[in-house]
């Protein structure tokens, strides 16, 4: 379906990805980078998200919105194989990345890690300083050239440097809860991954911290993919092109499933849904 | 009349009085009296640690002398004068080989029990041995160490004292570094994860790093402990009068057990030589504890 490109086995792929590498795919206007495909989610014998379809569009904004405990979040972290560690975690159909199955036997996770990036719900820097915070992951992931340059370059990106450019061998753990969200992100995009995962980024956040995460993830889509989860639909809204909407259904034992009801265009999922539990959702009846 | 009265300590009518005096006078009797038990508990615990560390300083200090640090042992109780240096010697080498042994190891299980096994059988089982480990009383490790180790290479060393003196740190090490790994949230080790970085890299970058200061005091403070192990340095390394600089090659001493032989003679010159010994080994100890804070201090999270 896609050319290939990306090497995730455990062979060392050291080249850096180049983000904004167009992948033929089978979607018109957009390149999807990531495709799930009947995906669900077991934790023991617990299925907590149940067949999930949907892709993953290459420079956009994929939000993924739904009641507490719809399972969103649960998807989102099973699409860098954050899960993995959980024990009894355990994920069946296909999650594919360029057209390969991250969940293959022979794909190495921290290649995987190492392409989908990810943002927490909560700031959660290194207790290093705000530059060692940057360089982490240049460091571990060996990136040649002169940290500096990317540790600044992150930074700017992460619209932080102008805040933080004196103070960079202070502990980052002095920066507001704004601002360590930024720091992280910049962190994230120091790697430079092709797609970052956001957790409900701004949770944590006051209003005004909120909006500058907004504006940075708009300004993020030129060179990256961004999945983001949120609880907030007015921030869906704002600034994704794609929504995914999740809800938690109870099936005949009384067990409760996350299920993607609805997967489309964010200004025809809010305006005009397909579904109804999503308009109920939407219109505030429910959730 | 006045726009602008004076705040009065009264209120206005029909205000709430806020003034101590509208409390009960139960309320205010327990309060009185919680603050009397915290007091009195205080000075309780005070007392002997001031006692202890009078009693040693007053007694100790008469002999304290440059000479007393440096000289031998003298080889006869009875005799004037003297010195520790060889059991000062002792006790650094002995301590210091013990602590490199078993801070590196302990550690080494820590994380292993906190990062790798959790709650798999064999961690369960570490994890309870370590426990029963740590009530073994001193003189039964000296014993074991007597008969594992003294008596196969045929004699007693500073070694074997060390050896003792290791297993006895290693539980607590374990168990303290244990906890302090435990402590470090696991948000930072995913977001090292989500960086691609592998688990003893995060490990050694991530997690190691934000709990050193809590493992190096709950080392040192082992260390301290082990310092003052008496039994098993009688058992095992057998006594010398003079310097014996090789841990690998003949008897070696220690204070505590110096402390201990010239405590129990009836000679007044071995019982001072006995309270000097006694503050040398405070002082040493001290000097653990403040080397510990120091390190802790540098390695800490700053904050700001």
């Amino acid at each position: 379906m896609a050319s290939n490109d990306t090497n995730l086995t455990t062979r060392p792929s050291v080249a850096v990805h180049a983000p904004g590498t167009t992948v033929s795919g089978a979607d018109s206007a957009n390149a999807s980078v990531m495709q799930l495909r009947d995906v669900s989610v077991y934790y023991g014998s617990y299925e907590a998200v149940r067949g999930t379809t949907m892709p993953i569009q290459q420079n956009q904004v994929t939000a993924m919105i739904g009641p507490s405990g719809c399972g969103k979040s649960t998807v989102l972290r099973a699409l860098n194989r954050m899960n993995d560690p959980i024990p009894g975690a355990r994920v069946s159909g296909d999650v594919l990345f360029h057209g390969q199955d991250l969940y293959a036997k022979d794909v190495d996770p921290i290649q995987v890690r190492r392409r989908i990036g990810m943002v927490f719900q909560k700031p959660n820097p290194f207790p290093k300083s705000i530059y060692d915070n940057v360089a982490y992951g240049l460091r571990i992931n060996g990136i040649k050239g002169r940290l500096d340059d990317h540790v600044e370059e992150a930074l700017t990106k992460a619209a932080l440097w102008d805040e933080v450019k004196d103070k960079l061998r202070k502990s980052a753990l002095a920066l507001s809860g704004g601002q360590q969200q930024r720091l992280c992100i910049a962190r994230t995009i120091a790697v430079k991954p092709e797609v970052i995962l956001m957790d409900e980024p701004c949770s944590a956040l006051d209003p005004i911290a909120t909006a500058k995460i907004e504006d940075l993830i708009f300004e993020l889509t030129n060179d990256y993919t961004i999945v983001i989860v949120t609880h907030n639909m007015q921030q869906a809204a704002r600034v994704s092109h794609y929504t995914a909407f999740f809800t938690a259904e109870v099936d005949e034992a009384q067990e409760r499933h996350g299920r993607l009801v609805e997967f489309s265009q964010t200004g025809k999922l809010f305006t005009n849904p397909a579904d109804k539990r999503t308009e109920d959702y939407i219109t505030g009846r429910f959730g | 009349m006045t726009l602008t009265a004076p705040p009065a300590a009264r209120p206005a009518a029909g205000g709430p009085d806020l003034t101590r005096a509208a409390l009960s006078g139960r309320r205010r009797f327990t309060n009185h009296l919680a603050t009397a038990a915290i007091w009195v508990a205080v000075l309780l615990a005070v007392i002997p640690l001031a006692l202890v560390t009078y009693t040693v300083l007053a007694k100790g200090g008469g002999v304290m002398s440059l000479s007393f640090l440096n000289e031998d042992i003298p080889n006869s109780y009875r005799r004037e004068g003297g010195g520790m240096g060889p059991a000062i010697v002792g006790t650094l080498l002995i301590t210091g080989m013990a602590a490199l042994m078993a801070i590196p190891l302990g550690v080494f299980g820590a994380i292993y029990l906190n990062e790798y096994g959790k709650q798999r059988p064999l961690a369960r089982v570490i994890r309870l041995m370590s426990d029963v480990m740590t009530g073994v009383p001193s003189i039964v490790m000296g014993l074991f160490i007597y008969i594992s180790w003294v008596l196969l290479v045929g004699e007693q060393t500073g070694f074997a004292g060390a050896l003792a003196l290791a297993c006895l740190m290693l539980p607590v090490v374990i168990r303290s570094s244990e906890e302090m790994l435990r402590l470090v949230p696991d948000e930072l080790r995913q977001a090292s994860m989500a960086l691609g970085a592998r688990k003893w890299k995060t490990t050694l970058t991530v997690v190691l790093p934000a709990a050193i200061s809590g493992i190096t005091s709950g080392s040192l403070l082992a260390v301290a402990r082990a310092a003052g192990e008496t039994a098993p340095i009688i058992i095992v390394t057998g006594i010398v009068f003079s310097p014996n600089w090789n841990l690998f090659d003949g008897s070696n001493t220690a204070l505590p057990a110096q402390i201990f032989r010239n405590a129990s003679q009836p000679f007044p010159a071995a019982q001072d030589r006995a309270w000097g010994a006694a503050l040398t080994l405070i002082v040493i100890v001290l000097g653990f504890t403040i080397i510990a804070r120091f390190i802790s201090s540098r390695f800490a999270i700053k904050e700001r």
